[in-house]
């Protein structure tokens, strides 16, 4: 007997929430529970009362288990809207990434030449490291970090992609 | 005002909400809240604390409560253990859409995260098997967070919420005014359903040649008004009218379009109508495994509207034509009300009943009958022949007598069946009968058991004797945990392991030891005279029924089949399966 598997499709999600403790627990374990996937989770208060968080989470399903991943995040208490940037048309992703690089002669100066075609800041530095942040989408990060690594590329830290939809009108 | 305990503020809001009865077993975690209980009810407050001895039954008989009156069903456990064991009881009420609110204690915060004694991470361990869960750490929150949990409980899709007070919360003080009714800011379960949907399924109803009513649990919890509902729309459409195991009562069985349970064990004209249909109303079900058979083979002739107040059960399985999320019984309402409106003429259906008549023909719960060995299917008629008049309220364990009570003992109104369905807990049927017999004092309350299930909360039988309920168990045994016996003689060559009952109790001393009645049953002779003796007896009574012993419930769907291979009688049995059939549920 093999195990069979659905084709799937990326999706980027909004959930609007209730700033509570163990909200996060709450989605991200509703998402092991329930057998989805997540590539991305990013969370952060967007009110001026820090009352509602944002939840940006990116996961990858058919369209039949996309249906359900909405319907039950919509189903739990503290959940306010969710909303399927992808399906609701031309969005900005955006990620940050700071990378520590090291080295010393050709390679730095490679690291700093490769940095400026990204438009990667350098944000610290010592006399054989650099520290860039990059924002962009999620391919552009990777391709700066495949690059990296053979420069001296020593460490790593992302932050999730955040989404938001084009356009004038808020979710 | 003057402030108070949070223990006091608890039992002040559980009396602010019409709490009569609250199930529980006392601990260190909690016992601000039970002295604050105590003091109630010394000043002449009325909530009853009923002594469990095991938590896990605690929340059963909360279930059993719940299901029989239609309030939800309380709990009141300490921390760490007596949450962990109340696990399997809240999670079969998330299964079932049971309202439940399980108040839990804590060790005090400032001990929380130290594996301090009798400390679990209760909101952890329960947030997935909760609707909602709560940790209080503020008293001044506690009145509104009560209030709020029991409007969770009981709205929307039923099911339980856990709150967990930490004991210094129990004790420190704060004032506490009833609130006015919760409107949550998030939570707001869709009740009334899209008008326009509703025209469209009336207009699909009126139109279909081979419609089927397909009823659930959610009729049962949309209140006895739902049931009457149903009956109406199924007598103006002329459909027949099929239900889940959780449905069962909601259409009564003497009615004349009843096909009986539909699914696993369902009958072969509730499977074979489901799978011939031109439409399918699917009514507060969710197209649950157990029911639909192998999916790519379900109903493919069939048109499917679904209604049902969580918008996460449309689609889940099956994908339908026309999702409503509503209340079942708004939309029920609101669909005999437009079918009348609409002046639809009562729908030709002849030929569709010809076709059902010889599907009834086959007589699919028939089963043989010899020598003086009782049948388990005659058992339970015999059970259903002395009492049905009296409407008794069943309960059961999980297994074999759980599939033969639904075959064959039948329901005539809503809130009389209990039983585990989604989550199958054997254990379940005595504590859920306890909570029944306290919600209806007056009635014959039965929980049909097996001999291994009825031991896995055996230790209630005190707890029945303590509060002098009547409950009557029927213990149909034959010595195996049936089920498991009859997949492995399905699917294993009948290699029996661990399946056999070895080093059975003499269930008539047992019952004797906890101060109950006692009976054993034999022979078909000893049948009837064990039944009456059974219910003369003015206090709680223990029937061992010995049945015969390797009789397997038919007819059945195996698993991963389609309706139209249903096995009507052992002699279909092959007793092996390919990987893909064992490796499912």
């Amino acid at each position: 007997m093999h195990i069979t598997e659905e084709k799937t499709q990326r999706h980027t999600l909004a959930v609007m929430v209730d700033n509570e403790p163990g909200i996060l627990a709450r989605i991200a374990g509703l998402f092991t529970a329930r057998g989805y996937n997540i590539e991305s989770l990013t969370v952060s208060d967007v009110t001026a009362d820090q009352a509602v968080s944002r939840i940006t989470i990116v996961t990858s399903a058919s369209a039949h288990v996309m249906e359900q991943i909405m319907a039950q995040l919509d189903r739990l208490v503290p959940v306010h809207s969710v909303t399927d940037l992808t399906a609701l048309g031309p969005h900005v992703e955006r990620e940050l990434a700071l990378l520590k690089v090291s080295g010393h002669g050709e390679h730095r100066i490679e690291a700093l030449r490769l940095a400026d075609v990204f438009r990667a800041r350098v944000v610290d530095t010592t006399i054989n490291s650099f520290v860039f942040e990059l924002t962009g989408g999620r391919e552009k990060i990777d391709g700066f970090i495949a690059l990296m690594r053979q420069v001296g590329l020593c460490e790593v830290a992302r932050t999730g992609i955040v989404a938001i939809a084009r356009g004038d009108k808020a979710i | 005002m003057t402030e108070k305990s949070g223990a006091d503020i608890l039992i002040e809001a559980l009396g602010d909400l019409g709490v009569e009865v609250v199930f529980g077993y006392p601990g260190g975690a909690v016992l601000p809240i039970y002295d604050a209980l105590f003091r109630h009810n010394a000043a002449g407050g009325r909530i009853k604390h009923i002594l469990v001895r095991h938590e896990q039954a605690a929340t059963h008989a909360a279930e059993g409560y719940a299901r029989s009156t239609g309030k939800p069903g309380v709990v009141l456990v300490t921390s760490g253990p007596g949450a962990t064991n109340a696990v399997t009881g809240i999670t079969d009420a998330l299964m079932d859409s049971i309202p439940m609110v399980v108040i839990t204690g804590q060790v005090p915060t400032t001990l929380i995260g130290t594996d301090a004694f009798q400390e679990a991470d209760t909101v952890g361990i329960t947030r997935h098997c909760t609707k909602h869960n709560y940790l209080v750490k503020d008293p001044a929150k506690l009145g509104n967070t009560i209030h709020e949990a029991f409007h969770i409980a009981t709205s929307g899709r039923p099911g339980p919420v856990v709150i967990d007070i930490p004991k210094d919360v129990q004790v420190a003080t704060a004032r506490y005014t009833k609130p006015g009714p919760i409107r949550h800011k998030t939570y707001r379960p869709q009740v009334k359903a899209d008008q326009s949907a509703i025209e469209q399924a009336v207009d699909m109803l009126a139109a279909a040649e081979r419609p089927i009513l397909y009823t659930g649990g959610g009729i049962i919890n949309a209140g006895p008004a739902a049931s009457q509902l149903l009956c109406e729309l199924a007598r103006i459409t002329g459909a027949p009218v099929t239900s889940t195991l959780m449905g069962l009562g909601a259409y009564p069985a003497s009615g004349p379009q009843w096909l009986g349970m539909l699914g696993m064990h369902g009958t072969y004209e509730a499977n074979l109508a489901m799978n011939k249909a031109d439409l399918i109303v699917c009514l507060g079900a969710r197209f649950d495994d157990r029911v639909t058979g192998r999916l790519d083979a379900f109903s493919p002739y069939s048109r499917k509207i679904h209604v049902d107040i969580d918008r996460s059960s449309i689609n889940k399985n099956v994908r339908v034509d026309l999702p409503i999320v509503a209340d079942v019984g708004h939309a029920l309402e609101d669909m005999v009300r437009v079918f009348k409106a609409r002046r639809h003429p009562k729908p030709d259906l002849a030929e569709w009943w010809r076709m059902i008549a010889g599907w009834r023909a086959v007589k699919s719960l028939d089963f043989a009958e010899t020598g003086s060995e009782i049948m388990p299917q005659r058992a339970i008629r015999a059970l259903w022949e002395a009492t049905h008049k009296r409407s008794p309220i069943i309960t059961t364990e999980v297994g074999q007598h759980q599939m033969w009570a639904a075959q064959h003992f039948g329901f005539e109104g809503p809130n009389k069946w209990l039983t585990s369905g989604g989550l199958g807990t054997m254990g379940y049927g005595l504590p859920a009968a306890i909570g029944a017999q306290l919600g209806n004092p007056k009635a014959l309350v039965i929980d049909i058991a097996g001999e291994a299930s009825i031991q896995m909360n055996i230790q209630e039988l005190a707890t029945a004797m303590q509060y002098r309920l009547p409950v009557k168990i029927f213990i149909l045994n034959n010595e195996y945990m049936g089920m498991v016996r009859q997949w492995q003689e399905l699917t294993y060559s009948s290699r029996y392991a661990e399946s056999y009952s070895d080093t059975l109790p003499d269930f008539v001393k047992l019952a004797e030891a906890y101060g109950w009645k006692g009976i054993r049953i034999e022979g078909n002779d000893q049948l009837d005279d064990g039944i009456a003796a059974m219910l003369d007896h003015d206090g709680p009574v223990l029937v061992d029924c010995r049945v015969a012993k390797l009789t397997n419930c038919f007819p059945m769907i195996p698993s991963g089949a389609a309706h139209t291979d249903m096995l009507l009688a052992s002699s279909e049995v092959s007793g092996e399966m390919d990987d893909e059939a064992k490796a499912l549920v």
